[in-house]
């Protein structure tokens, strides 16, 4: 039933993580992947452990541009682009 | 003066706002991109301080250019494109030029091979023992940010470009390759690898076998 080589170690699974969130997997390989997961409680922990990572990732804050600058840079359009 | 060229699309009514000198128009960019652009530079360039001078430098490029920009990407990624040539330029000033097209990436894995059996044990490949599950709290407590930003910092320049890109401005993989000079196969490493090592830091942190104490290192 599956097509290349098959996909039943846990290390390899692990590899994949990011091209499965990403989408860019075969839909077969995606499938296997599932296949996996669904038996296995390791990877499973894994995968979601990663998607926690990427939300506390996206979950930070930058600084803002210092306030001086962003004047400096406010009047520098004001002078360079007049409006028409 | 130039006539400017005609941009068509998503960005069309942006572009002609900022051309005509809409002050509106551009703080709107100035304050929602600078905070990524400083982030980005700072992946690239040594100090806080340079990071911010490149920023103003891309931000004075990008008013002065505004009427040749031609819409051949989105006026987001353009910008970021103008960041990151200065950013480039001004770490091989300050000698902290970091090889990019020429990175040769090998497929070491990711995950310590030891979390696995080896061969001649049961079931060689599985994990010796599961991975354990993040307690919800354990992720809510606020120092959890901390322990995100200090890893983020820690990773090498190319891993922490990539990870900015993707995961904290939300480029896309192909915008991703378009600012950094990479390639698609490239980039997907670096991403791949920034995020298992996240992962791994958030582990130890999550369940107390540190490896990092506050204050140490660069």
């Amino acid at each position: 039933m599956m097509q290349g080589a098959e996909l039943t170690e846990c290390a390899a699974v692990v590899e994949l993580v990011t091209a499965y969130i990403e989408g860019e997997l075969s839909a077969i390989r995606a499938a296997e992947v599932e296949a996996h997961l669904a038996l296995c409680p390791g990877c499973t922990a894994y995968f979601e452990q990663v998607h926690q990572t990427i939300a506390g990732v996206r979950s930070l804050e930058a600084d803002d541009l210092p306030a001086p600058l962003r004047d400096d840079l406010m009047e520098a359009f004001r002078r360079e682009v007049p409006p028409r | 003066m130039t006539t400017p060229t005609v941009v068509e699309g998503p960005d069309a009514e942006l572009v002609t706002r900022l051309r005509n000198g809409d002050e509106t128009a551009f703080a709107t960019v100035l304050d929602g991109w600078s905070a990524g652009m400083l982030r980005l530079a700072r992946t690239i360039v040594s100090t806080d301080a340079s990071a911010a001078e490149v920023v103003q430098e891309a931000w004075v490029s990008v008013v002065r250019a505004i009427d040749g920009f031609e819409g051949r990407s989105s006026l987001r990624t353009w910008v970021y494109r103008i960041l990151v040539n200065a950013a480039k330029r001004r770490a091989v000033q300050e000698q902290r030029a970091v090889p990019w097209s020429s990175l040769e990436l090998g497929d070491e894995p990711t995950v310590d091979p030891d979390a696995f059996q080896a061969a001649g044990e049961p079931w060689p490949g599985h994990w010796r023992t599961f991975p354990e599950q993040w307690p919800e709290e354990a992720l809510l407590a606020s120092e959890v940010r901390d322990v995100v930003a200090a890893a983020v910092r820690r990773l090498p320049p190319q891993q922490r470009a990539v990870l900015t890109l993707r995961d904290i401005e939300g480029c896309t993989g192909p915008e991703t390759c378009a600012l950094l000079d990479l390639s698609e196969s490239n980039q997907r490493v670096l991403l791949h690898r920034a995020r298992a090592r996240l992962r791994k830091e958030l582990d130890e942190h999550v369940h107390g076998r540190s490896g990092h104490h506050e204050g140490g290192g660069s």
